[in-house]
């Protein structure tokens, strides 16, 4: 039998090297945090930010009550941002779908050429924000509602088609083989043995999808693109504070009742 | 027996509705909401076409993206970006913890839980955008306000799903360290932080991913960054750089998705 040395007196959950490289690795961060910090707030003034409470209760003192008879005016802002919502969601669905179809590595015609290309399309609208797809489209097409529906299709694509083609890629192959061994033909073992399998998933994803443009419809407005974030936008310069509440009461009770409604429509599906 | 009986051919069953009249009655309602959401549309044909030209000055802008004219002030946009995403996640992480462990059911009395869930809660009901106008209204233009802005829709995200994360522990273990007799922290320390670690680390990374993308947004009410540098293209119908700008956020956000993930793997 070896004789062991002796034993530690204390247990510890990891050993010294481990120990060592994790504690140069917050060292490493705590460094990193500390000279971001300093160039971050190398233009701010301080006065302004020292002076932040008293403005906050400024503010604050401003917004209380809310001008409630402000709330018929809003009725048709807020009926034009759900239809920017809803179309923008369906424009969305209907450009996702092929887009899915070419980037999951077992329906696409083409592994080499169009699955990057689709995969390209996928991380270009998921990483550009509706926000700066409205900035540009505003620019090009004009103010309006068009724009906010094109910039909520445009980003849409993006999370539809990331999370669709991932569902695609995830089927059982078993029911395409069966088909295609009835003698179909590739557009019906599309329709008979992939469509019902991710059906499901399909409509959970474009309810979810709807729901995240709900809320970020209520803001294109802010720079132009129609909605109630024009209200809201208007509000702000005028600096009427009262107003400002009230929209803002408004887009939290649009934003709980579309979370309720997704919710209840995705478990009803499912 | 006569076989005429059976029909020759077969129908799918239908696949979402199954009674029919319920299904004409939504397909009718579909349209008419259509046909009312499409009607509210206005839309000025003239205005769309010579709209069009400009359209096709930016795609070509995208092609052939413009990095040097203005790289000043796309560098200056895009470092204020930087840092800010890192210390509003860094500052946003050091205050959910506390607030997430709070928030969590099986830690902590009736009152600290509800305190913590209603901070998640407006937290994560308003907007960065709104956010980030009002604190760009009392802290004044600039960085500041954006770091400000991420740090707090970061509680809300980091919060809310470290607390589930917590809810959902495996009991027994906690039961062990309970039994050993370890004090309130011991018990955080050994029993919750080794089960929720390796999820929270990849949230983290998750969010830095996000703040980026939100940092390129929050410019465009004063609140700094890049979004404030690639506005200001815009407005100038300066398309090559505003192409350079958004061709410079897919490279970031791919690389950092992609460098989350494989550190991700290392960690777990």
């Amino acid at each position: 039998m070896t004789d062991i040395g002796h034993y530690r007196e204390v247990w510890r959950p990891a050993s010294a090297a481990r120990r060592l490289t994790r504690w140069f690795a917050w060292l490493a961060l705590v460094a990193l945090f500390v000279f971001c910090w300093q160039l971050m707030t190398e233009n701010t003034i301080w006065a302004f930010v020292s002076d932040a409470p008293r403005q906050a209760a400024d503010i604050g003192s401003r917004m209380v009550p809310p001008r409630w008879s402000y709330l018929p005016a809003l009725m048709a802002p807020l009926w034009d941002t759900i239809n920017i919502a809803t179309l923008g969601t369906l424009g969305g669905i209907a450009m996702a779908i092929p887009v899915a179809f070419l980037a999951a590595r077992n329906t696409t015609p083409s592994a080499r050429f169009l699955r990057p290309a689709a995969l390209f399309v996928i991380v270009a609208s998921r990483s550009i924000n509706s926000l700066i797809w409205a900035l540009l489209l505003v620019a090009i097409i004009g103010p309006g509602l068009l724009a906010g529906i094109v910039a909520i299709a445009l980003r849409s694509i993006g999370f539809i088609g990331k999370l669709l083609y991932e569902a695609i890629e995830e089927i059982d192959p078993k029911p395409g083989e069966a088909i295609s061994a009835t003698g179909a033909r590739p557009a019906q073992v599309l329709d008979y043995a992939i469509v019902p399998q991710i059906v499901p998933a399909f409509i959970a994803i474009g309810v979810f999808r709807w729901d995240i443009n709900i809320r970020e419809s209520t803001i294109l407005g802010l720079v132009g693109a129609g909605g109630i974030g024009l209200q809201l936008q208007s509000s702000i310069n005028v600096l009427a504070w009262p107003q400002v509440t009230m929209i803002l009461l408004l887009i939290l009770g649009t934003v709980v009742v579309s979370e309720w409604v997704s919710a209840t429509l995705r478990r009803a599906m499912i | 027996m006569s076989e005429t009986a059976y029909p020759s051919t077969w129908r799918r069953p239908p696949r979402l509705v199954k009674h029919r009249g319920w299904r004409w009655g939504l397909w009718f309602g579909v349209l008419l909401y259509l046909v009312l959401a499409a009607g509210s549309v206005e839309v000025d044909i003239a205005r769309v076409l010579s709209g069009l030209e400009r359209g096709q000055r930016f795609v070509s802008g995208f092609l052939q993206p413009d990095f040097v004219t203005r790289w000043s002030d796309i560098r200056q946009g895009l470092i204020e970006s930087l840092t800010m995403t890192l210390t509003a996640t860094v500052i946003g992480i050091l205050i959910s913890v506390p607030i997430g462990i709070g928030a969590a059911r099986n830690l902590t009395p009736a009152p600290v839980y509800l305190l913590c869930r209603a901070i998640i809660a407006v937290s994560r009901a308003l907007q960065e955008i709104i956010i980030a106008i009002f604190l760009v209204a009392m802290f004044g233009f600039g960085p500041f306000a954006g770091f400000l802005t991420l740090s707090f829709a970061t509680i809300g995200f980091l919060a809310k799903l470290l607390a589930d994360d917590i809810e959902e522990i495996d009991a027994r273990q906690a039961e062990a360290i309970r039994a050993t007799g370890a004090s309130w922290w011991q018990f955080i320390d050994y029993a919750v932080r080794p089960q929720v670690m390796p999820r929270l680390i990849g949230l983290s990374l998750y969010r830095l991913d996000i703040n980026f993308r939100e940092s390129s947004v929050i410019g465009i009410v004063g609140a700094g960054g890049i979004g404030a540098t690639l506005n200001t293209a815009i407005d100038r119908y300066d398309y090559d750089s505003a192409g350079a700008i958004l061709l410079l956020i897919i490279a970031i956000v791919l690389v950092s998705e992609y460098a989350s993930g494989m550190l991700r793997k290392y960690l777990q």
